[in-house]
Formats: C-alpha cells, structure tokens, sequence
C-alpha cells in the first residue's frame, strides 16, 4: 500500500511540472508586462524599471522559473498586487468559508443523490422514471445564475427567511445562518446531473447476477439495493465525488460571489478582475496539486470499498 | 458481375441513425426547437430581424402587454418636449446644433408604453433584445465546440495512430489539462488574455475544452489503426495522414459529432456565467450572460420580464440540445445506453 502511494506521488511530478510550467507560460509570456499594469498610468522609466527589479521579471526567462518554483515550494508567493495581504494568508483564511459551505453541500448532495437514484432504479422505465428524467434534464438546462437571483430574491429578500448575504465569525453562526440558503440553492442545481449519473451507475448493477441471486435467496428488495447494489455501485460514486471536490472549490464561486462569502471562489474572481496575478498563479497551481492528491485518495478507498481491487 | 448490382445497397451508418432518429419523437420535436433557434440566429445575423433591437421604442421599464400599462410612465410616453433655451448657458448654440442635427435623423417619436414583452431600462425590445442576445450566445456556443471538437480531434488522431513517444507526450498534456479545474482554466485564460470581445471567449473556451474529445478520438483511433481497411490503405501506400482523416476519421466522425452537440450545451452555459461576471462580451456587445446580469437588478425594482425572457429563452435552447443530443448518441451508437 505505502509503496503504491509512494509510486503514485512519483508519478505526478511529471504532470505538476506540466501545470507549473503551463501557468508559467501563460503568466509571464502570454500575459505581458505586469509592470505596466503595477505601475499605474504615471509612470515613468524609472518607476517600471523599479518594479521589473522587484517582480524579478528583468531576470532571464529560467531564473523567473526557477523563482516560481521557489514560491510554490516555500508557499510563499509575496503579496496581493491589490491589497498587500500576502498571499498565503489569502489561501488560508479563505479556505474556512468555502470548505462550511462545500462539505455540507456535498454531503448532502451525495446522500440525496445515492437515495433518489436507488428509489428511481426501483421503478426503471415507468412513467416516473422517465418523467424524473426529463425534469432533470429541464432542470440542468435552467443557468444556475438564474436559480441564484431567483431563489435569493424570494427567499431571502422577499420573504426574509434567511440573510440575503453576509458572513459571521463563529462556525456556528455561518453554518446556521449564512451559508443555509447557498447550500439549499447549490442542492436545488446539483441534485439533476447528480441524480441522472447515479442512476446510471445504479442501472449497470441491477441486472447482474448476484442481484438475482440475491432475490433467489429470498431477500428483501430494500436490503438488495441498499447493501449488494449500492457497495457495487460505490465505486463510479467515489471517483465523482472525488474527482469533483477541488473543482467545486473553485465552482461555488457563483454562490460565494451572491452570498457574500469570502471564500477561495469569489477570491479567485476578485483576482481575476483586478489582474492580481500572484493570488490566481498560487490558487491555480494548489489546486491542480488538490485535484492531483484527491485522485489518488479516491484510489485508495476503492480498495476499502471493494476488497477485490488490488493497488499495485 | 452483373449479380453485384442486384445487390440493395446496405443503408450506411448515417441513413440508420436517422431511421432511429426519425421514430424518436422527443428528438424531433427537439431537432424543431434547435432548428427554429438556428434559423433566428441565421436571420438576426443577416440583419432581417432584430437589427432595430437598440432603438429606444419605449418607455423605461415598458412593461409586457398582457401585464398592462404602468401609468407611473404614461409621461414618459409623450414625445419629449425640448428643454426651453437656457439664457446662461456658454454651449447653448452648439447644442442647438447639435439638436437640429439630431432631429434631422432622429425624429422624435411616441415612447409605446407597453410592449409585447416589456422593455429594459433604456426602453429597448426585450424580445429583440433576447433574439439578438442569443445570437451572441449560440455564436459563442458553436464555434467554440468546433474548435474544441477539431483540436481534440487532431491530437486524439495524432495520439491514438502514432502511440509511442507521441501519445506519451499527448497524454502528459492532457493530465495538465485535466489536473486543473475547467473553470479555473477559463478564468486563468481570461485573467492573463485581459481583452473583451467574442473571439476571446471563443478562444478560452476552444483551447480548454479539448480534453473531452481527445480521450474519446484516441480511444477510436486506437481501435480503428489495426482494422483491416486501415491496413489495406497502408498496403496501396497511403500516408498517414490520408489514412487518420480520410480512411479513419470518416469511422469516428459520429464520436466527434455527439462531442459537439455536447459541448456546445456546456459552452452556451460558460458564456452566460462568462458574461455575466463581465469577462465575457464587451460592452455594447449583448448576450444572454449581459442580459441576466442587468436583470439582476431589475429583480429588485420589481421588473422581472428581462430575466424571464433571457432564463427561459435559454432553457428551452438547452433543454431542447441535451434532448437531442441524447437521442443523437442512441441514434449513432446503440450499444452505448
């Protein structure tokens, strides 16, 4: 076990070289000269200059990545270009905000996923079946900024039932209050596409042997679904949900953005409009390494859904 | 010889998925809607409708006529009465000037006070709007599944054929790409590219959304290289690449149509959410995202039409393009289900 992840982690090196040398490339030769940007519309030759000096970036191409690299490696990425805050603070503090509204949402996502999909594959091909699935893939086409303005107005600003934005300081008060009503809307968009992946993984299961053996023997349909079925069905499960997390991360920016939430995805945004480099180079490049590690994570709880894997 | 000819050609890939195509009903009252959404596009874009859509014809915030008439607005309605000559004022007769000049082109005319489904806060068509809206957003849509569907394509049919160092080069690629979440992607393109404008998003979209239909192509071509029509091709001396486009890819071209009937979906919805966070369309430009962005606030003021007609305008183009696009694949590939 110890030896695959060893072997694993090996393996990323080449595709995190990849990502830091794509983002490297993107940043100092596709994006020009962020000294002009620093420097204001006074400047003067000697200001740019300054600023070249201090950014590194009168250095030849391969000192500024060997500077990176040194950034990533000491997660030490200097300052906001905006605010001054440094940027590993940033990452830090906003990582709370987002993780109290994203681990509720996917808990829940996934649960009501699971359940749905089991009950939907209890009556496959009815008309229920097949209305729950159009009204699926009607809800999956509606934006989810349509379902955000809606839901905030009515809910929030029209019948006052939860803040319209706004965030706390104690995990409590976020979780209870706040972070309510973002959560109930990333539900309301996720539940569709949720429901219709899952009911496939369900449906490839349900007419395998061991289900009919299973009825053979005389078992009662719910522990059929909800144990043989759903430890089979697991497995496309977790690699989903796996898969999914870093980049919910960044995808709830909608929602922190409506709501107010100073998370990892509105910061991303902000930096996005105001060209603070630095935040949107270390944000991409942790990210990546996320999505990297949780792969992986999702490998190793194959073997302890299904004992048949075997991590070599 | 003369037997050969008696032969009934066997119908090809294409005339069955068509056949299955045609019994699905849902997939063609689908293929109407995306049909009628296509020909608005074509007529807005030649300027037979909707080209009119920034003339201010009525009133601010004209409400739709089945709601009725605000009569908070009936004043604005009247043809604006020119200001009376202010005696003080330095520019007075350059806005004369101006004013006549104005008047030549523009004459005043009577605000309507309700339109068929209401109007934005400069008093624009809201259905002209929207038509002219989703233009922009299709256009986007389209073009950017094509330039994805044509680079994954590529690389997928240089991948899967040669193997070896190539595909190893191809595959560390993709893992980069895929390692990094497609909407950090789009926003780390749109940070660093810094200018507004439909080839911009077009571009950001196309050059990150390749990764889908690389792994599916290499994964034919992979299939397709060993087969025997290949090898026939490869003994009468065609080159590669007439054996990966025009001996392979005529074989695989179905994956990389479902590919692009999916993608465009995923891209009309980037370009909304693109949009509306104004690293989209330019200003001036209007697009179903810059619709919803100004309908936004319009929600608070009460005035909800824009944001109707825009929300529903697309969810009926995406409903409509996931249906068939469903049916599309059953059609094409019957043992994928």
């Amino acid at each position: 076990m110890a030896a695959y992840i060893l072997r694993r982690l090996w393996q990323m090196l080449p595709t995190m070289a990849g990502v830091i040398v794509l983002v490297f490339v993107l940043f100092n030769w596709v994006g020009g000269d962020p000294a002009y940007l620093l420097a204001g519309k006074m400047a003067d030759e000697a200001a740019i200059a300054n600023i070249r000096a201090q950014l590194g970036i009168d250095q030849p191409l391969w000192v500024q990545l060997g500077i990176f690299l040194k950034q990533i490696l000491t997660f030490d990425f200097g300052n906001a270009w905006s605010t001054g805050e440094p940027v590993s603070h940033i990452i830090a503090s906003r990582l709370g905000p987002s993780l109290t509204v994203l681990v509720p949402l996917t808990l829940l996502e996934t649960f009501f996923g699971i359940a749905l999909a089991l009950a939907i594959a209890f009556v496959r091909g009815s008309l229920t079946d097949r209305a729950v699935m159009v009204a699926c893939t009607v809800g999956m086409s509606i934006s989810i900024l349509v379902y955000i303005i809606v839901f905030q107005y009515v809910f929030a600003y029209q019948w006052g039932l939860f803040p319209v934005q706004g965030w706390g300081n104690s995990l409590g008060e976020n979780l209870l209050r706040y972070a309510l009503l973002p959560i109930i809307i990333g539900l309301a968009v996720s539940i569709a596409p949720t429901l219709r992946l899952y009911r496939s993984f369900v449906l490839d299961e349900v007419n395998q042997d061991y289900v009919r053996t299973a009825r053979a023997k005389g078992l009662g349909e719910r522990r059929i679904v909800w144990v043989h079925v759903l430890r089979n069905a697991a497995i496309p499960i977790i690699t989903h949900v796996m898969a999914n997390l870093p980049a919910l991360l960044i995808g709830a920016f909608l929602l922190e953005r409506f709501f107010g939430i100073p998370g990892i995805g509105r910061e991303v945004i902000l930096a996005v409009e105001r060209s603070d480099f630095p935040v949107i180079k270390a944000i991409t490049v942790y990210v990546a390494a996320a999505t990297m590690v949780f792969n992986l994570l999702a490998d190793v709880l194959y073997q302890a859904v299904d004992p048949r894997v075997q991590l070599k | 010889m003369n037997g050969m000819t008696n032969h009934a050609a066997s119908p090809g890939l294409w005339a069955l998925a068509w056949r299955r195509l045609r019994a699905d009903r849902i997939a063609m009252v689908a293929l109407a809607v995306v049909g009628l959404f296509l020909l608005m596009l074509v007529l807005s874009a030649s300027g037979v409708i909707a080209a009119d859509w920034e003339y201010e014809v009525a009133v601010n915030y004209a409400p739709p006529t089945f709601v009725g008439a605000n009569p908070a607005l009936a004043a604005l309605a009247q043809p604006q009465r020119p200001t009376p000559p202010n005696a003080f004022d330095p520019l007075a007769e350059e806005l004369e000037a101006l004013k006549r000049e104005v008047g030549r082109t523009h004459a005043p005319v009577a605000k309507a006070e309700t339109l068929p489904f209401g109007a934005d806060k400069w008093g624009h068509d809201i259905l002209k709007k929207t038509i002219k809206g989703g233009e922009t957003s299709i256009v986007v849509g389209l073009v950017a599944a094509f330039v994805a569907v044509a680079l994954g394509t590529l690389f997928g049919a240089i991948s899967g054929f040669y193997g070896g160092i190539v595909d190893d080069v191809f595959n560390w690629f993709y893992s980069i790409f895929t390692s990094i979440p497609s909407i950090l992607m789009i926003l780390t393109v749109a940070a660093v590219l810094q200018q507004k404008g439909v080839t911009t998003i077009v571009l950001i979209l196309g050059l990150t959304g390749w990764t889908g239909p690389y792994r599916l192509i290499r994964a034919e071509y992979i299939k397709h290289k060993a087969r025997e029509y290949v090898m026939a091709a490869d003994a009468i001396g065609a080159s590669s690449w007439r054996k990966m486009f025009s001996h392979i890819f005529p074989n695989v071209s179905h994956v990389a149509l479902v590919q692009v009937s999916i993608l465009v979906v995923g891209f009309i919805k980037a370009e909304v959410i693109l949009s509306f966070l104004g690293f989209g369309v330019p200003v001036g430009t209007v697009s179903w995202g810059s619709m919803l962005n100004e309908a936004q606030n319009e929600l608070i003021l009460g005035k909800w039409w824009q944001l109707a007609a825009a929300a529903s305008a697309m969810a009926l183009l995406v409903t409509a393009f996931s249906l068939f696009t469903d049916a599309l694949r059953d059609a094409l590939d019957p043992k994928l289900k």
